[in-house]
């Protein structure tokens, strides 16, 4: 597992921090959004890393990093050894090739003017070279029967779907061009229970048939351990723990992930007061005026004078069997079974 | 000034009110959408009913009716195009759909209230949260403005909005998600409703501040014994914290049972394949069970069992013009399917 030629994607140390401007015609910076705060993070072949965190912490701007949707204000992302970030012109195209992405909403991400068959086409028209024109309207059956729509069906509009019709749309533009690694920002949550279960069965099949590697980013934590083999858990702009999928929700060490963990509700009654409740006070600090030290430290229950001045690193501790990021960082059983 | 227990009491004149009768019942209700493109059934015999200090879940997916249902007991149905059909909601004794307008604003708010699901657009954004408290309180209850102020500030504190006397002052765009949705609370909870209908309070909100709501609506609800219905398509949420569940397809309710039993042993085939298509850790690496097909439009609903074409248990009894009748399983537990003995396995 641990062969490095197993690497489709190693991205380190990505930070993109957005602007806070005032003024309009002497426009100044007056501060900035740090949505990403230096991330590391690594993708082998066939495998799916799931990214969850709560909203605004920044796991969908290292979604577009990922795909080169934004440039990262430092930190590198390499694709077959390549660094995606210094690339420009040609062969940036050529790379992007390469990583594709699943947008959340399926009702805002299709164009409602362009028929399916131009939707899933377009990856062609951008680049002409990957099928011959001859071939693209052939291509573009094989791709909607592929995700299981029907290839007649090539010149209806986005509004003649349904939800899940319109993701599976969404995920044969993906893979049109062959990508090895697919991000998917919140492929599901858009989606009705019933429906969902379709779309996480169908993403699991491609990644079978095709070998593909996954970034797949959701809030949903019973989503992200089915379909994830490791998790990275973000808090404001950095991975607070990670692992593979049954460290993280069997033997939690972060404080944020246990609270994480224990604030989703589990479809069983028989299990109510057999789990730990950790309720976190308040809400997410701002990105634009991060605590000092630890992040999470204004929400923690273990927080000392300590956390305030030294910033804990992403790493393997005395009582953290994977890299976790907490001075105090220890295995909690939040499931009490009896 | 007039004392404010008068003026409740001169409010609380209700024709036909009698305190011993049930809470709230909802029979046979029906409700229907007249569009240019047809009539769409959007609730087609709902019944249900629900008891002091309970609470209830109406589970469904989105366009199954449940959203509709609580409109139309509130009374606040979109009409032109909503119609109420038929069917009767009982509070008390009192057929509410029976009522003239100023009798029902006696009801709403001051008996049943409501909290809808995204709290800034049920907000008004150009007064500030303490003007849309305060005017509860000087609407309904004839307070003053500085009294109604000082109750206003009370019920800030009451939900844990820290440092309540002077966000009074503040609009609701100022405040983040989770305290918007407690200002709703504090609303709906200001003039001591006995039924509290919850619109899918906490799908907006992250699950560390969806615990935070679902908590402090569990404590008020506790402290006043009030009936909550709770509406969500969260089969994690309903498992927390119902005491019974109501399963809506298609504007009915296919299947009525306390919440052990149906995750237990569900009776209604499309409760079973809802509770087998969320992702479990014993279904780690397994494919997920799906229902195949989509929810019907409501504008063309399946003839007799509105489910029979994703339904694996379907024959052609289910598919014929009489829907499935209402079978008792147990006290408390009803389900409309013709094949209840196989669904449950006995």
């Amino acid at each position: 597992m641990s062969d490095v030629s197993d690497l489709v994607l190693d991205a380190r140390g990505l930070v993109k921090h957005f602007p806070i401007t005032q003024g309009i015609v002497f426009r100044s910076k007056v501060g900035e959004v740090r949505a990403v705060d230096g991330v590391d993070l690594q993708l082998r072949r066939g495998e799916t890393l799931g990214v969850v965190g709560e909203s605004g912490c920044g796991k969908s701007t290292l979604a577009k990093l990922l795909v080169g949707l934004e440039k990262p204000t430092a930190g590198e992302i390499m694709v077959r050894g390549e660094d995606m970030t210094r690339l420009s012109g040609h062969a940036l195209r050529r790379a992007r090739r390469n990583i594709q992405m699943v947008m959340q909403d399926p009702y805002t991400s299709l164009n409602p003017r362009m028929t399916v068959g131009d939707i899933i086409g377009e990856p062609f028209a951008i680049h002409p070279d990957a099928v011959p024109r001859s071939g693209r309207e052939r291509a573009v059956q094989e791709l909607l029967d592929l995700v299981g729509l029907n290839p007649d069906h090539i010149n209806r509009y986005p509004h003649q779907f349904s939800g899940g019709q319109r993701q599976r749309i969404g995920i044969a533009r993906a893979l049109a061009l062959r990508p090895e690694i697919i991000v998917c920002d919140e492929p599901v949550s858009a989606l009705d229970v019933s429906i969902q279960a379709q779309v996480i069965n169908l993403l699991e099949r491609l990644q079978r048939e095709l070998g593909l590697s996954y970034v797949f980013i959701a809030h949903d934590l019973s989503v992200v351990r089915h379909i994830s083999d490791r998790v990275a858990v973000m808090y404001l702009g950095k991975i607070v723990e990670t692992g593979y999928h049954m460290a993280i929700y069997e033997q939690p060490t972060h404080p944020y992930t246990q609270a994480l963990l224990s604030a989703v509700p589990v479809p069983d009654p028989r299990l109510r007061g057999h789990r730990d409740h950790i309720v976190l006070e308040g809400d997410v600090p701002s990105p634009a005026n991060p605590p000092s030290g630890c992040r999470f430290r204004t929400r923690c229950w273990k927080a000392q004078p300590y956390c305030a001045d030294h910033e804990p690193l992403l790493q393997i501790r005395q009582r953290a069997p994977h890299p976790s990021a907490c001075h105090y960082a220890e295995v909690r059983d939040l499931l009490h079974r009896h | 000034m007039t004392p404010v227990t008068d003026i409740k009491a001169q409010m609380d004149v209700l024709p036909g009110l009698d305190p011993r009768a049930p809470l709230l019942h909802v029979d046979d209700l029906r409700v229907e959408f007249r569009t240019r493109d047809g009539v769409a059934k959007a609730v087609n015999g709902a019944t249900f009913y629900l008891n002091a200090g309970e609470t209830l879940a109406i589970l469904g997916e989105s366009g199954c009716g449940k959203s509709v249902t609580a409109q139309a007991v509130m009374g606040i149905l979109d009409s032109p195009p909503g119609h109420v059909t038929g069917g009767r909601v009982l509070y008390r004794g009192v057929d509410l759909l029976k009522l003239g307008e100023k009798d029902r604003r006696k009801v709403r708010a001051n008996r049943i209230a409501m909290i809808f699901q995204d709290a800034l657009s049920a907000l008004n954004p150009v007064y500030t949260v303490g003007f849309q408290l305060a005017e509860l309180f000087r609407k309904h209850r004839g307070m003053s403005r500085a009294s109604s102020k000082l109750r206003s500030i009370e019920l800030l504190d009451q939900v844990r909005i820290p440092a309540a006397k002077d966000r009074i002052n503040d609009y609701p765009h100022q405040f983040s998600g989770g305290m918007r949705q407690r200002v709703m609370i504090a609303m709906a909870l200001a003039l001591d409703p006995e039924v509290l209908i919850a619109d899918e309070p906490t799908t907006a909100l992250d699950v560390t501040v969806q615990a935070q709501i679902m908590g402090l609506l569990a404590e008020l609800q506790h402290q006043r014994n009030m009936g909550l219905i709770l509406i969500t398509h969260d089969m994690g949420v309903v498992a927390d914290v119902a005491d019974r569940i109501s399963v809506m397809y298609a504007g009915k309710i296919v299947e009525e049972a306390p919440v052990y039993d149906i995750y237990a042993r569900p009776a209604h085939p499309y409760t079973k394949a809802l509770l087998e298509s969320i992702p479990r850790l014993d279904h780690k690496g397994r494919q997920l069970n799906v229902i195949r097909g989509l929810p019907p439009s409501l504008t063309d609903i399946p003839s007799g069992c509105s489910f029979h074409p994703r339904c694996g248990y379907a024959r052609e009894i289910c598919r014929g013009d009489q829907p499935p009748p209402s079978y008792q399983i147990a006290p408390h537990r009803i389900a409309s399917c013709h094949f209840i003995r196989e669904v449950l396995g006995v």
